[in-house]
């Protein structure tokens, strides 16, 4: 579904990605692991269009979407979440993520039909699937940090992404918050037939999750591949997981 | 569609306010009157500017352009073509909306404080034209006696005209700002990077916005004329422009009626002071101060945080 192949980007004269690959094929979850500094997030940046590539290419469902701005991308059908939380914070819950559909729906530009009355089951049916219908009218910056994270989540899936790309969705969680985490963005990919591409630290989780794992080093691809077979590769050993 | 403004839990006060306002004018001295009337011009003029600042969260400096702009095209029109006034009271805001297209076509490429700076050089650029080019606009002379058709010329008759006018507007700005439009652009104000994650063309929602705004800009400059029948280039200087956005400060620029109370601090503090002293301007100084340290919301943002715990279902949107 998502094809990226030796992608370049360099900030002056430090290459934040260097060649990096991936492939994700539909319905799959799959894993970017990396130290940190790697270029991960700069990779998923890259692909959902907030930074410019260098050179490579960025092919989703057959079309190469390098060098689209974020808002075309989105509209090709790929949401992302962001490590640091990035939302509403003056709004509400609910409007946090009704920004999301209206967007999805083409309706931001509706001049005067009031919003309130607009695209509530949708919004809700999301509130729901993540648990938040008795946050709904919350400010968004009230919530806890890990309830932004979700919120964060919450939001993507209001552009009903066919894939959904999430940058450390746990950062900063607490253990019991990560499990939890992970579990709904398991039941969500499930549910709604998400293809999911996401980063993370938490070695346990990745191999729990991940059906495919990508190890990136100094901007690097070192290797993509199953769970097991990153395990065993003498590199990632070396790089990253650590030699015991 | 204007259910949503009947709903209103404040729709019955507005409505006496509205009728008080109405009558006003029978009792009070004409003085009172043509101040009130210039409150409500200015008020439409604040608003309007809010739309971009409070509720887009774009620094638009020079937005005193577009009344300027509206009141010269209107007062153009009336003393140098023989066509009806009306028209000239449309093609005021159509003219001052599409300088606002132009110039926020160039702006909405900058973000945050490179955005001001460019708008007011942009926006002195048109200063200066309509300052030198004397044999159409008058330069510093400005435009004196516009004829304003009998049944609206008298003083009575214009503070009418202006509050229904301003009336109007209000109620179609809030139903922008409540509609999908309005939800987006608060979206953007808060997060435009996120807001172009989940599909949303932010520049042009903002140049749609300015678009806008510009609009009730020269309509305001409009009913200046109305009020006044003259126009002059102090209208169009970066001054004026400073003014009206402190009003939407010192009002609560994230409220939606902030802006008219802190036109008619200003207005009130201008004509009232004035008389005793003529920095009036230091008066406002110091009550800015004390507003930034008390009341950081702005005046309306203030009395919204006191009525707060007895009005919890104020957000109740989406629960039916």
């Amino acid at each position: 579904m998502l094809q990226v192949e030796t992608v370049v980007k360099s900030f002056d004269d430090f290459k934040a990605v260097n060649g990096a690959s991936l492939s994700v094929g539909k319905g799959e979850i799959v894993a970017v692991i990396g130290p940190n500094g790697a270029g991960k997030t700069t990779l998923f940046n890259v692909i959902t269009g907030l930074l410019r590539r260098d050179s490579g290419k960025i092919i989703f469902k057959g079309e190469d979407i390098g060098g689209l701005p974020p808002y075309e991308i989105c509209k090709k059908g790929i949401a992302r979440s962001f490590q640091i939380v990035n939302i509403f914070p003056r709004l509400t819950v609910f409007r946090n993520v009704q920004v999301a559909v209206l967007s999805q729906q083409r309706r931001s530009n509706t001049l005067f039909r009031p919003a309130s009355s607009m695209v509530l089951n949708e919004t809700n049916n999301i509130l729901e699937s993540v648990g938040f219908l008795d946050k709904a009218h919350s400010i968004a910056g009230s919530l806890s940090h890990g309830d932004q994270k979700i919120l964060e989540i919450a939001i993507a899936l209001g552009n009903e992404p066919e894939l959904l790309i999430l940058d450390e969705p746990t950062a900063g969680m607490s253990p019991e918050e990560t499990s939890a985490t992970m579990e709904l963005v398991k039941r969500l990919a499930q549910m709604r037939g998400l293809t999911i591409l996401f980063c993370e630290h938490d070695m346990d989780i990745v191999f729990s999750v991940a059906q495919s794992i990508m190890v990136m080093h100094q901007g690097r691809t070192l290797v993509q591949g199953k769970p097991e077979e990153v395990r065993n590769n003498p590199f990632v050993q070396e790089a990253y997981l650590g030699v015991e | 569609m204007f259910n949503e403004v009947i709903r209103l839990k404040w729709f019955g006060p507005s409505i006496v306010i509205f009728l008080v306002l109405f009558i006003l004018p029978s009792f009070i001295p004409r003085f009172y009157t043509y101040i009130l009337a210039l409150i409500y011009v200015t008020s439409l003029l604040a608003m309007s500017l809010n739309l971009v600042v409070g509720h887009g969260g774009m620094f638009q400096f020079h937005h005193g352009v577009f009344y300027g702009v509206g009141a010269y095209t209107v007062a153009l029109m009336l003393t140098k073509t023989s066509l009806p006034m009306w028209t000239g009271f449309i093609a005021g805001p159509i003219v001052a909306a599409i300088i606002g297209f132009i110039i926020g076509w160039f702006c909405v490429r900058l973000t945050r404080l490179y955005f001001g700076m460019l708008q007011i050089s942009l926006g002195s650029l048109i200063w200066a034209i309509v300052l030198r080019w004397y044999s159409f606009t008058g330069g510093d002379d400005g435009i004196h006696g516009v004829p304003i058709a009998p049944f609206l010329s008298s003083l009575n008759s214009s503070y009418y005209f202006i509050l229904i006018v301003l009336v109007i507007c209000l109620i179609v700005m809030y139903l922008i700002l409540k509609s999908p439009f309005g939800n987006t652009l608060q979206a953007i104000r808060d997060n435009p990077q996120r807001c172009e994650a989940i599909g949303i063309n932010v520049r042009r929602h903002q140049l749609i916005a300015i678009v806008i705004a510009t609009f009730f800009g020269g309509l305001a400059g409009v009913l200046f004329v109305v009020l006044e029948r003259s126009v002059f280039t102090d209208m169009l200087f970066w001054v004026l422009s400073l003014e009206i956005f402190i009003m939407c400060l010192l009002g609560g620029w994230f409220t939606f009626v902030g802006p008219i109370f802190g036109a008619a601090i200003i207005v009130a503090l201008r004509t009232f002071v004035s008389i005793f002293t003529e920095y009036w301007t230091l008066i406002l100084g110091v009550i800015l101060i004390l507003i930034i340290f008390f009341l950081p919301e702005g005046v309306m943002g203030y009395f919204q945080e006191i009525f707060k715990p007895r009005t919890k279902e104020t957000v109740k949107e989406g629960t039916k």
